[in-house]
């Protein structure tokens, strides 16, 4: 007992020193830009907490030692090679240092957000879907001190494809998001996260729909053996708003998303539509929550993960339904490949519901390449591994296929594969 | 058409398998040669849909007994997709839905694998589409099929006009058709058959696995075998099946019963 208790302290402050080490990198709140608040508040936060520990219930799969094995430091803006932009795509470049916008002409529709206004906004949409205390969330509130925050409205025909490409440089990226849709507006917007090294890539993304709006999402992370994701995304949703996302993860030590939404009055849709892969000894981790606030909303969620050598997959998937959503209609389903004896596969639905007229649908499965399609492919002249790579590919392409048209220069499958790179 | 010079294709001898530890073939012998059309009739659990695997090779059932020899060659040493390359063809009873994987994509990889087993040049997309979209008018096939994943949400006529849409481009020697009537209505049916009669040629054969008379009467077969309880217990002409339509399956029994009582007199 009291071996335990001596040996613990050391420990402690050998983790939490990455976050302070990384904090005396960072701008601090000194600045006079408008995170500068936030970075204070966040800090403090941060440094109250240890980092998260298998002791953690949202942590309890998920070894965060890969993150911690990056340098503490902030990444320099590297100059990294990217496919051309595909037509009907605005892309906006994200270093984390420059002005994503200089230089741009915005489409009619769309217009940065600042001032008054977006000390008023920054946060709400974290606090209303209760993510401003989440580790991830704290780490990027800490560091970043630049903002991209849109305001659209009216229907706009681009996509806007929000790109980081951390490319082999050390450090940490922090990414910080704000889109603010009218009553009725609709946008497509493509995240793209590539990562070529020992890095840390943040992003927080909140995101706050009027009545009637419309969000198609779309979320593309092809990573690196060596390189962490810490993807939040924060949506808060008015009534007869449509939110879509898709997305798909794989190819991190450590890549973690975690989609947070909450309709407000609910009478809204969400959509969930998600791959992430794990092979080597990556983990792969999803934790989405949905909270209806509000009757007659409907959630269609599908997530999908596959787990190779000795890579691993978590995802959990909670669903609040408390006595205000009567008449909820909410779906889950978890489709799994298993495809080695050593990879580990956890996934998790967690509903609540107090409501009594609702109907909430859940299932989860885990299997390896079924044999009869298997045996289909070769009784038509297809080898057995070449059979094998078809069937996971068209497990990954029934969510991938679904990704906005601006993800296809970027070449999901492939790159999700690690096929075609060094 | 029988003619008794052609090359012999498929011959089986004494093949016996089991699936798990329950035998199911117990003991098979057919001699199938170019040109020539087969059926074999059988109440379930008869073993019909067993040889068929066997034939393709399906990894849950395990020869332990008897030969088959594939023009000369010993086809049980193959894995199933070298059998499929040299022109053994099975058309499935239950096709497998494959979510994800283009329908075209699949046909153009299986028709290139069979091209390669013939030494011909794989086809490139372009010359592929050309000759996918020629052989869908064997089965009068929608070509939006093509753009789905492969047999997902199809009906059962669907699935199995696929199969010999399959069947027109890999070109088989040796197409052994799982019933291929079942779940079929009479239009599908016929157009199913259609596609059959007009793929049989004088250097082909093909095995009709069937329960029913009714493929027959659109297909004519040059022998028609009557399966039970794991081996052919008579073979005859197309007027077999018709008297098995007649008689029903009832001889069966009594003919099987009398084999298995003395078993000394059949050896």
């Amino acid at each position: 007992m009291v071996a335990a208790s001596l040996s613990t302290p050391p420990v402690a402050a050998a983790r939490s020193g990455w976050t302070t080490a990384l904090l005396a990198a960072a701008p601090g709140a000194t600045g006079a830009d408008a995170l500068a608040a936030t970075r204070r508040r966040a800090a403090e936060a941060l440094q109250a907490i240890p980092l998260p520990s298998r002791r953690d219930e949202a942590w309890r799969f998920t070894d965060v030692s890969a993150l911690t094995a990056l340098s503490p430091s902030l990444l320099e803006a590297s100059a990294a090679e990217m496919p051309a932009a595909a037509d009907g795509s605005l892309r906006l470049v994200l270093d984390g240092q420059g002005d994503p916008l200089e230089g741009l002409a915005l489409p009619e529709g769309i217009e940065p957000i600042s001032g008054e206004a977006l000390e008023e906004l920054l946060g709400q949409v974290l606090t209303a879907t209760g993510s401003d205390q989440l580790w991830p969330v704290l780490l990027n509130g800490a560091i970043a001190s630049r903002v991209l925050a849109l305001r659209v409205s009216g229907t706009i025909a681009p996509t806007l494809e929000l790109v980081s490409e951390t490319g082999t440089a050390a450090g940490v990226l922090p990414l910080r998001l704000l889109l603010v849709l009218e009553p009725e507006a609709s946008v497509e917007v493509l995240q793209v996260h590539r990562s070529a090294g020992a890095n840390l890539t943040s992003v927080v993304l909140e995101a706050r729909l009027g009545e009637g709006a419309t969000l198609r999402h779309g979320l593309l992370a092809p990573g690196h053996d060596a390189g962490c994701l810490l993807a939040t995304l924060a949506v808060e949703q008015a009534t007869g708003s449509t939110f879509r996302s898709v997305s798909a993860h794989g190819g991190w030590a450590l890549g973690r998303l975690e989609p947070r939404l909450v309709q407000r009055e609910g009478a809204a849709l969400s959509g969930l539509k998600a791959l992430q892969l794990a092979d080597g000894r990556q983990i792969s981790d999803t934790h989405s929550q949905m909270v209806f606030a509000g009757p007659d909303g409907r959630l269609e969620q599908l997530h999908k993960a596959v787990a190779d050598g000795q890579g691993r997959s978590v995802f959990n998937g909670a669903v609040q339904v408390p006595r205000a959503a009567q008449r909820t209609d909410a779906a889950q389903l978890s489709r799994n490949l298993l495809l080695s004896d050593r990879a580990r596969i956890d996934t998790k639905p967690e509903l609540e519901i107090v409501a009594d007229d609702v109907r909430c649908a859940h299932g989860a499965t885990v299997s390896r390449l079924q044999l009869d399609e298997l045996f289909y492919l070769q009784s038509r002249g297809i080898a057995a591994d070449q059979a094998a790579r078809l069937l996971l590919r068209g497990f990954c392409e029934e969510v991938l296929q679904e990704l906005p048209a601006a993800a296809r220069p970027w070449q999901p499958l492939a790159s999700l594969l690690g096929e075609g790179r060094p | 058409m029988i003619r008794p010079d052609a090359p012999v294709l498929l011959e089986i001898r004494d093949l016996q398998a089991r699936v798990e530890d329950q035998p199911i073939l117990k003991g098979v012998s057919l001699t199938i040669r170019a040109g020539e059309i087969h059926a074999v009739m059988g109440r379930n659990g008869s073993g019909k849909s067993t040889l068929s695997k066997v034939l393709a090779g399906h990894p849950a059932y395990t020869v332990t007994g008897g030969s088959v020899h594939y023009r000369g060659e010993d086809l049980l040493a193959l894995e199933p997709e070298q059998r499929a390359r040299l022109g053994l063809f099975l058309g499935f009873q239950y096709p497998v839905e494959i979510p994800g994987v283009s329908n075209l994509e699949f046909l153009r990889v299986a028709t290139n694998a069979r091209r390669s087993g013939k030494g011909e040049e794989e086809l490139d997309t372009f010359a592929f589409e050309d000759l996918v979209k020629e052989r869908l008018q064997v089965v009068q096939m929608d070509p939006a099929f093509l753009e789905r994943s492969v047999n997902e949400g199809f009906s059962g006529g669907e699935k199995k006009r696929n199969e010999i849409l399959q069947m027109a481009l890999l070109d088989p020697l040796v197409a052994v058709l799982d019933e291929t009537d079942s779940g079929l209505d009479i239009d599908a049916l016929r157009i199913v058959a259609g596609g059959v009669n007009h793929l049989a040629g004088p250097d082909n054969a093909t095995l009709l696995i069937t329960h029913y008379q009714r493929l027959l009467d659109v297909i004519t077969p040059d022998y028609v075998h009557v399966m039970a309880a794991g081996r052919i217990l008579r073979t005859g002409g197309k007027e077999l099946a018709l008297e098995l339509e007649e008689r029903g399956y009832d001889w069966v029994d009594a003919e099987l019963a009398a084999t298995e009582r003395a078993p000394a007199e059949v050896v």
